[in-house]
């Protein structure tokens, strides 16, 4: 593992946050895409998940502030809990959420790049996710005019004062213009479709309705939701594949509705460059289509005792229901809930008290430069 | 499963508060113009209509209203005009809009055709079990999304478009008078099912419905005792959209928000908002009270039609709400002369 410092290269603004905020990203073919993000990404430390070989040398564009994970880092630091972090898929990146010792996480794709409003200004989608994140959600009562927070908006007649505080923001959840995020029958039924409209909206997604959460573009406030976003066992050895941000949105969003906190979704857009193969997709996902059948009655009907007053208890709790009532769709989910269990472990380990900065962090591989 | 509703099938009600719908009409002529109008005159004002020539419509009066109502007690007078021609409307689908709004133009300067995207709204499933990121899968263009449940992907039948405003946005009092210059300039290119159990404020402004069969959820119950004139002065149509929406979740159907805009301007709430603060206070004092009823509203399986589910909820209001104030018990009483008056009327006709 390599830690790089920064250079002394000049920012354009000052950034929101800076201190406050890692930048997760995994990856297992190269890091070319933070060149166009540089002038928005640089003032930000990276989290880079490299997946895949860890032999091989990802190669991070200079002055970016980093630290890279391989798969013999996340083996030695998590030793048998490494066995909870997923290998050749991108789910591995929340070993970058448990490592970080943040208040915030962003996370991106490899293949997403900066996207331009209608106006033909280029996008700092850092930027709208922190707005959406120190802001309020409001998921008790539906506002027409979307966010209420935001300039030239406000709550509608008829919105209730008491509840024109909100709540926490948790999650924001961003989009993509260019390629859409569709699941493989999609893809293949309609392989030329563009996401080509810009919807300027951010929206809170109500208590008690689950989405569909795409990691892609994804920014959350670690301390609140932490360690309710494992991103589950997909990739080598699994039968599954392309579920694992939907796994953890799910969990997430029942454990936010439980604790009284908010998910937007919404701004901002980034533009997705990579179309990926629909028959790889389709041997990924075809388990999950059927499983999720059983998934959703599951979730939708979930319900978590008042006791469970922490994300982590919550999230043990839930690995409980899923144990009792997934574990007969598929011995799949036997694991998982293993695995959901030792990932809490491992969080707590690696995060032991709620002031990150004096938990004890694993030592990455390799002398520093 | 998408429908197709053909023009005839449409009314458009329109609830004349000022006479001279000139202005209003011509704006709205190209889109209003293969379709049957029907005007609805407050039966407090006083002036006859001025209507342009070239419409097909009928217009109605206190006297059709006093007629119809054979003493049945339902206030009529103000924005609540409106409902009167949704009772008398043999037609499946509504469309209505205030009578100070005009078109509006969509990011790229085209007007937009309202009616023609409510029925499209109307005409597509809605989806409110679970959230699609990407909004309304059935617009061109969008889909649903990875992850998406395909069990859910047919959809329900859309029974309520709720359209928004450009310009003069449909705040309250308090708010109007805390940002008196705010205009709503962002005009968001969206379609969206509001989910499952999901309340929202319904604004009366810009809607379309399917009048078959959410017809008798759309009462004009609720009034406020120093009701006014001015949108910030009445909330008719909140109380009205929370009952559909309580019924639409009841009885498996959707309800859709966003586009399309109107532009809401000339002779709208631009006047003094101080003088409505005190009337409509009251209006926000008493949705501290109506939020938590009617997300608590649970209707028994028997209830299988609109007219059930408001007779329910009627029910309910009296039992919880009317010791709170009596406008409840005022409202819980229309609400049943409505579904009365729906049936004696013959409105459950087509």
């Amino acid at each position: 593992m390599e830690n790089g410092s920064s250079s002394s290269s000049s920012v354009p603004s000052t950034p929101l946050l800076k201190d406050e905020l890692d930048i997760v990203i995994p990856t297992i073919r190269n890091l070319d895409f933070l060149e166009m993000w540089r002038p928005f990404f640089q003032p930000y430390h990276l989290i880079i998940i490299q997946d895949g070989d860890p032999s091989k040398i990802i190669r991070v564009p200079d002055g970016f502030d980093y630290e890279l994970y391989n798969r013999n880092d996340i083996n030695r630091i998590l030793g048998s809990k490494a066995s909870c972090i997923s290998f050749k898929d991108s789910a591995c990146r929340c070993f970058g959420y448990m490592i970080s010792k943040k208040k915030y996480i962003f996370t991106i794709d490899d293949d997403c790049f900066v996207a331009k409003d209608p106006s033909g200004k280029e996008i700092n989608a850092l930027e709208q996710h922190i707005k959406n994140l120190v802001s309020p959600s409001t998921p008790f009562f539906f506002n027409t005019l979307y966010d209420p927070y935001r300039e030239g908006a406000d709550f509608v007649r008829g919105y209730p004062f008491s509840l024109r505080e909100g709540v926490p923001t948790a999650v924001s959840h961003g989009l993509w213009l260019n390629i859409p995020d569709y699941d493989a029958p999609t893809q293949l039924v309609k392989p030329l479709e563009r996401n080509t409209r810009y919807v300027d909206a951010v929206l809170t997604v109500p208590k008690g309705t689950l989405f569909p959460m795409c990691g892609m573009n994804l920014a959350f406030d670690r301390e609140v939701i932490g360690p309710a976003m494992y991103f589950g066992l997909m990739g080598d050895g699994q039968p599954i594949g392309r579920y694992d941000d939907m796994w953890a949105g799910w969990c997430m969003k029942v454990i936010c509705d439980h604790l009284g906190f908010g998910v937007k979704t919404g701004l901002p857009y980034i533009w997705h460059s990579k179309a990926s193969n629909p028959f790889v997709n389709l041997k990924k996902e075809y388990k999950g289509i059927y499983w999720q059948e059983e998934l959703i009655p599951f979730f939708q009907t979930v319900t978590l005792p008042k006791e469970c007053t922490t994300v982590q208890k919550c999230y043990l709790e839930l690995s409980k229901q899923v144990k009792a009532k997934l574990g007969k769709v598929d011995d799949y989910f036997n694991k998982l809930t293993d695995a959901m269990v030792t990932w809490i472990e491992a969080w707590d380990e690696l995060n032991p008290s709620v002031n990150a900065g004096t938990a004890a962090a694993g030592k990455p591989n390799g002398s520093a430069k | 499963m998408s429908l197709k509703i053909e023009d005839n099938e449409v009314d458009i009600v329109i609830a004349a508060l000022r006479p001279n719908l000139n202005t209003f009409l011509e704006a709205w002529r190209t889109f209003f113009s293969n379709f049957h109008l029907i005007i609805v005159k407050d039966p407090n004002l006083e002036e006859d209509l001025q209507i342009p020539p070239g419409f097909d419509h009928q217009v109605y009066t206190k006297s059709d209203m006093d007629r119809v109502l054979n003493g049945a007690s339902i206030n009529f007078s103000g924005h609540s005009c409106r409902y009167f021609g949704y009772l008398i409307s043999r037609k499946k689908y509504i469309i209505s809009v205030d009578d100070d709004c005009l078109p509006a133009r969509d990011n790229s300067g085209v007007i937009v055709d309202a009616v023609t995207q409510h029925i499209s709204n109307l005409q597509t499933p809605a989806t409110p079990f679970f959230f699609n990121t990407l909004y309304d899968p059935y617009r061109q263009g969008a889909d649903f999304v990875r992850g998406y449940p395909f069990s859910l992907r047919d959809g329900v039948e859309c029974l309520l478009s709720c359209g928004l405003w450009l310009n003069i946005a449909d705040y309250d009092a308090p708010t109007q008078i805390v940002k008196p210059s705010e205009r709503n300039t962002r005009y968001v290119d969206a379609v969206m099912t509001v989910p499952l159990r999901a309340m929202m404020p319904l604004s009366g402004i810009n809607i379309g419905f399917n009048r078959e069969v959410l017809g008798p959820a759309l009462v004009p119950g609720l009034r406020l005792v120093g009701e006014g004139k001015r949108r910030w002065e009445t909330i008719e149509d909140i109380w009205s959209g929370m009952c559909a929406k309580v019924v639409c979740d009841h009885l498996g159907y959707g309800v859709k928000s966003g586009l399309p805009y109107v532009w809401r301007g000339v002779g709208s709430d631009t006047d003094n908002p101080m003088d409505s603060l005190k009337k409509e206070w009251e209006g926000v004092k008493l949705m501290e009270e109506i939020v938590p009823f009617f997300q608590s509203v649970k209707l028994p399986k028997t209830a299988v039609t609109a007219a059930d589910c408001v007779i329910e909820i009627s029910r309910m209001a009296r039992e919880n709400l009317a010791s709170l104030n009596p406008v409840y018990a005022q409202a819980a009483d229309t609400m049943e002369a409505w579904v009365n008056l729906w049936k004696v009327a013959g409105s459950d006709r087509l």
